[in-house]
């Protein structure tokens, strides 16, 4: 860096430890069933065996230290718990059997309640809008999920997508009308009791 | 014995060929399936917008609804097939979360109570490939195999949820099951490392960088290795393999065309079951079906 632009980037690399909150590891350990994130040994394997790691802000072993530390607005605020397609290579290979996937969905759980995502981004606007469709008709209707997704989260895809969705309705493979179960209310009151218990 | 069918969403719908096809192979083999009445979703993206108490509700009512439908009496209880790899895994999961976490049984439990239903744990979850290979047999198989595949270089691609994280069936990393029923049929299976490396999921649609990337290297590296066909066995991984093909040759500037069956519907080719039964017609890019006889008047695909 040139000398003299170099003072407009200093910034505190570390954390001061007021800064952080303390009680989000065992929240989030809670959360995802895995007491046994606390006995990480920080080896990696899960950063070696993921096959989105190297697009990721920080890979998945540094998640659960920052986790662990309770470094929470930086784990909420990045990719990399956006970035995890559920494969469960690092549950699978993890020697202290820490449930990677599930400290994951958790991570994503806890951003999309506090709503610490950017605006319009595609994954929580899917999440919501497949379990809307559940709770309205007790299963996924694929098409319409498709349309509403594509809608609210960027409509410029879904003309890139036209040709796609053109040749699935030709092939009969993509319907609008949303099956669902008999009774309807059947799901809203199990959901409902479950969360009541 | 009975085998009691659990659909989910996309054997609905981007699906269907694949319920087509599994549902022609069942009934040839004279192992009937009968649909789960009245099911819901298995809760498979719901994970992150609703509580974890609710997600598993959501599953325990499918498994409650078999357990009724099924009586849990009988021979280790009653199986419950699930076709979709995140149906298999996640009704697997429910299954073993409620029997590991009591208050999320207790969660789950009242919800069931709340719609009539009981859940006691005796149902079964199975997978399609599990049932054929481990319940049927080869054997018999082997026996309906009318055109043998001779020639034909079968990419097996297993995918991430039907192998991880249980691996019930099959080894997480290195499973055989399908390969060893691709060689049953006469066809050859190309050895290919990547056939439990993710095809992106859904990262397809809400993230395409990545999502694009990573199913096109599974089917470049199929094509490397010369295969005319790559069969799934999860509805999700056949719809980002198959469809995206000419996104990703523009993307990535190189042709990329090959066809992605199921694994039911080579099963069916293999049986001489009509196209048009097997939902064939439903591919964007059909299988190669050149034949050409061999010395001896036997039929090779090349």
């Amino acid at each position: 860096m040139v000398n003299g632009q170099r003072f407009r980037w200093v910034r505190r690399s570390m954390k001061y430890q007021s800064e952080l909150d303390p009680g989000f590891g065992e929240k989030i350990a809670r959360a995802a069933y895995g007491e046994k994130l606390f006995s990480c040994i920080q080896c990696g394997t899960c950063a070696a065996t993921c096959p989105v790691s190297h697009y990721m802000d920080y890979t998945p072993r540094r998640i659960i230290a920052m986790v662990r530390e309770g470094f929470r607005d930086d784990v909420l605020n990045c990719q990399t718990i956006w970035l995890c397609a559920s494969c469960y290579s690092c549950t699978v290979d993890c020697p202290k059997e820490i449930k990677i996937t599930d400290v994951m969905y958790a991570l994503k759980q806890e951003a999309m309640s506090q709503g610490m995502y950017p605006k319009r981004f595609p994954i929580p606007i899917l999440a919501r809008e497949f379990f809307r469709g559940v709770e309205r008709h007790g299963r996924n209707c694929e098409g319409s999920l498709m349309v509403k997704f594509y809608l609210k989260s960027s409509p410029l895809r879904m003309l890139k997508n036209t040709i796609i969705a053109w040749k699935l309705w030709r092939t009969g493979r993509l319907s609008l009308r949303a099956e669902g179960t008999r009774d309807k209310d059947t799901v809203r009151t199990l959901l409902r009791a479950a969360k009541q218990a | 014995m009975k085998y009691w069918y659990f659909p989910g969403c996309s054997l609905k719908s981007t699906g269907r060929a694949y319920e087509e096809s599994l549902l022609a192979i069942f009934k040839a083999l004279d192992a009937p399936l009968q649909e789960l009445d009245d099911w819901n979703c298995c809760g498979a993206t719901s994970y992150m917008s609703a509580d974890e108490e609710q997600a598993f509700a959501l599953a325990a009512r499918n498994l409650g609804l078999g357990e009724r439908q099924a009586g849990t009496g009988g021979n280790g209880g009653p199986h419950l097939v699930a076709p979709c790899s995140a149906c298999y895994m996640l009704l697997l999961k429910t299954q073993r979360y409620l029997a590991e976490h009591l208050d999320l049984a207790r969660h789950a439990s009242a919800g069931l109570r709340a719609v009539g239903l009981t859940y006691e744990g005796k149902i079964q979850v199975r997978h399609p490939l599990d049932v054929l290979v481990n319940d049927i047999g080869l054997e018999r198989i082997s026996k309906l195999v009318k055109e043998r595949l001779t020639g034909l270089k079968v990419a097996s691609y297993y995918g991430c949820q039907v192998v991880r994280p249980f691996a019930t069936f099959d080894d997480p990393w290195r499973p055989t099951t399908m390969d060893r029923l691709v060689e049953k049929l006469g066809a050859t299976s190309v050895k290919w490392p990547l056939k439990t490396r993710c095809c992106g999921g859904t990262l397809i649609g809400t993230i395409p960088e990545v999502g694009l990337r990573l199913s096109h290297i599974l089917l470049q590296d199929a094509l490397r290795r010369e295969a005319d066909v790559m069969i799934t066995l999860c509805p999700l991984c056949q719809f980002n393999l198959e469809c995206y093909q000419d996104e990703m040759t523009k993307q990535f500037k190189e042709p990329i065309r090959l066809s992605v069956l199921y694994f039911t519907q080579l099963m069916g080719m293999a049986f001489g079951i009509a196209d048009a039964t097997l939902g064939m017609q439903r591919l964007f890019v059909p299988p190669v079906r050149v034949r050409t006889t061999q010395e001896g008047g036997r039929a090779v695909h090349v």
